[in-house]
């Protein structure tokens, strides 16, 4: 049966795996993308509803890699956060000209993201992409690993990009023990319609039961991102369109005038994955693969496209010069680059989300000094948004607004 | 024939070692960016090609003398250059061969040395002999072979250990006995060359050095650096005119 190689081969063709084939394809690097999906499935509209906060670091790394013209207009800027508890006074405000008057962050829709980078990757010469892939086996030897697909096509890399989302199977075919941590809630996503305009502001509010995000897209419109106990969720799923937008109306106000749902409701079971490892032998775990945090600060994605320049800068920067981009070397720089960010940021997301879903009155006392802390102290407030727009630690140069 | 047996007995033994970068060769792979990275910055250079592309060095014809396991005449190889790799150990040029063939490079590998290549009259535009010079019993006549071996215009780079207290210490106690990176017994300190007996050897060959660089040990970020003193480990190009 044919058998061909690449320097890297990419499984799963999700945002993420999409991402690194058009970070690796802009470099010139010999990529295969192997997708289960059929692609038009994964395009068309019923696929994903759900809508990424794009930090400013991010956006700067889809523009190195000429992904972001295709979804700038798209992106609806978010120009001003503010977080706060039902219920209290205390309120975080995230003014954009803290930092320098820019925007804090964009709002698209998943679709145009991969509607954006599937075709930036259809546009480079070196990347293939491959959907409908059933992966039978994976052989790793010292220099490469092989995998079989069904219909007995076999493809040979010197790394493999695993990218397949947090319940990867290929994580656990290679036996790399991932823990997971329910959270026994469930998102609940939708698109709503409003009379009056949002001027980019987004509003992340606190409730006993769970967090409540409202967020900016373009038009009168705005993306709900609302995460609850799972009995609750069950509950709110089955209310009727006018009864559930009277549950929401309830929890941001009504600075936005009559409201009105845009296509359906989504639900997302919510689980922490977090590998015990971000790379084995000729392997790498990328994006939600290597760990799935909490939408709660919407930074999953964020977070996976830190994994993806740094992975990319890694490999370019070694295959530049003639090393090999599967080495052990080369995935323990990775490791290492990685592992302390996703540290923080599983703990920063974990423990907001815990702080603010217990209803005991004493942890009320702790968060509104939590927020009242961060509040009066611009500096701490500063590097709060800064790590939130993805603009701290030790940056990939993409990030910096620096070619790839 | 200036290859020393003792020495060749001694790589030999390590052979099937070569290509673990956590393995006995661990300095090797830890000084090979940085040196890929000098290599490459001076050929892009001085042939006029692009660094940021992925085959920067495509069509140029390179030698590796004293390639032992292939661990840069690979990476030339990816960066697009036609090489032969040399060495005397004929244990080094099997596992190189196996090597090669396995992530399919291909590298002209043979057991010979730059004597005997001279001696046919072979040139290459691009020669590198690093850390060789300072394992051979006449370092004078590797230099006039290799400058035999550089063709007009050509470029030739080498590396070696500084004859100098701190290459004693750093390059020699520390390396072989201390940290363990090398096998005892692996360089002898009197046979080390200063960057300026290097320089006028080469000069008396025809051969005009273009750039000197010290390589060091940057301990905050565990990793070799290119540091502007050349007191223990230097590197040196040269231009045939
Ligand atoms: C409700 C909600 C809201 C969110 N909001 C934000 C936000 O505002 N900002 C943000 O940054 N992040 C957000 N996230 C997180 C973000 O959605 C994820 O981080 C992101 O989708 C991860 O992308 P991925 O490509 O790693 O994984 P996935 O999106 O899971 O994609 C995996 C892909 O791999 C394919 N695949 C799986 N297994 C295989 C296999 N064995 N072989 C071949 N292909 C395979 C799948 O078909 C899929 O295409 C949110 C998440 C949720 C649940």
């Amino acid at each position: 049966m044919r058998s061909t190689s690449a320097d890297v081969i990419v499984l799963g063709g999700g945002l993420t795996g999409l991402s690194l084939a058009a970070a690796l394809g802009s470099a010139g690097v010999e990529v295969a993308v192997l997708e289960q999906e059929d692609w038009q499935e994964l395009l068309s509209a019923p696929y994903d509803g759900r809508v990424t906060a794009i930090a400013r670091g991010p956006q700067l790394f889809l523009d190195a890699i000429g992904a972001w013209r295709d979804m700038a207009g798209a992106a609806e800027p978010i120009r001003d956060i503010v977080v706060h508890e039902a219920g209290s006074p205390v309120r975080v405000c995230y003014e954009g000209r803290e930092i320098d008057g820019k925007p804090l962050g964009w709002i698209v829709e998943n679709r145009a993201i991969r509607r954006a980078l599937f075709e930036r990757v259809t546009r480079l010469p070196t990347v293939r992409l491959q959907s409908r892939a059933q992966v039978l086996a994976i052989e790793r030897e010292a220099t490469a690993a092989t995998v079989t697909l069904a219909g007995g096509e076999r493809l040979r890399g010197a790394l493999l990009a695993v990218c397949e989302g947090r319940l990867s199977a290929t994580r656990e075919r290679l036996g790399i023990p991932a823990r997971r941590f329910p959270y026994r809630q469930t998102a609940i996503v939708c698109t709503l319609a409003h009379e009056k305009p949002h001027r980019g502001l987004a509003i992340e509010r606190f409730f006993p039961d769970g967090p409540f995000a409202l967020l900016p897209m373009q038009g009168h419109r705005s993306s709900i991102v609302w995460a609850l106990e799972q009995q609750r969720a069950e509950a709110v799923c089955l209310l009727e369109d006018a009864a559930f937008l009277a549950e929401v109306a309830e929890r941001f106000g009504d600075h936005l005038g009559e409201i009105a749902l845009e296509g359906p409701r989504w639900h997302y079971p919510l689980v922490l994955v977090m590998a015990e490892r971000y790379t084995d032998h000729r392997v790498v775990l990328v994006g939600d693969t290597a760990r799935g945090i909490h939408p709660i600060a919407g930074q999953g994605w964020n977070l996976a496209l830190r994994d993806v320049a740094a992975l990319a800068e890694t490999l370019v920067d070694r295959l530049r010069l003639g090393l090999d981009p599967g080495d052990p070397l080369a995935l323990a720089t990775y490791e290492s680059w990685r592992r302390f960010d996703s540290l923080v940021l599983v703990a920063v997301t974990d423990g907001i989300n815990r702080l603010f879903a217990n209803e005991q009155w004493w942890l009320g006392l702790v968060r509104n000094f939590g927020l009242l802390v961060v509040e009066q102290l611009p500096p701490l407030k500063r590097l709060f948004m800064r790590h939130a727009m993805g603009l701290l630690g030790e940056l990939p140069r993409t990030m910096r607004g620096e070619p790839l | 024939m200036t290859a020393d047996r003792e020495e060749i007995a001694r790589f030999e033994a390590l052979a099937e070692e070569w290509w673990d970068p956590m393995g006995p060769m661990r300095p090797l792979h830890a000084l090979n960016p940085v040196r890929l990275a000098w290599i490459r910055a001076l050929a892009c250079r001085h042939f006029g090609r692009d660094e940021r592309q992925l085959r920067p060095l495509g069509g140029l014809a390179a030698l590796d003398v004293g390639c032992g396991g292939g661990l840069l005449a690979e990476p030339l190889a990816r960066l697009g250059a036609l090489v032969v790799a040399i060495d005397p150990a004929a244990a080094s040029i099997e596992v190189a061969r196996r090597h090669a063939a396995e992530v399919g490079l291909a590298i002209d590998y043979r057991v010979a040395t730059a004597a005997d290549l001279a001696d046919r009259g072979e040139t290459f535009d691009l020669v590198c002999a690093l850390e060789v010079i300072e394992h051979v019993d006449e370092p004078e006549a590797l230099v006039a072979d290799l400058a035999r071996l550089t063709r007009r215009g050509g470029l030739l780079l080498l590396s070696t250990l500084n004859r100098t207290l701190a290459s004693l210490l750093g390059g020699i106690l520390a390396a072989e006995w201390l940290l363990g990176w090398l096998p005892p017994g692996t360089h002898d300190w009197r046979r080390f060359l200063r960057p300026s007996e290097l320089a006028r050897m080469l000069r008396t060959h025809g051969l005009q050095p273009v750039a000197l660089t010290g390589v060091g040990w940057d301990a905050a970020h565990d990793r070799f650096v290119l540091v502007r003193q050349p007191s223990i480990n230097y590197m040196l190009a040269a231009v045939r005119s």
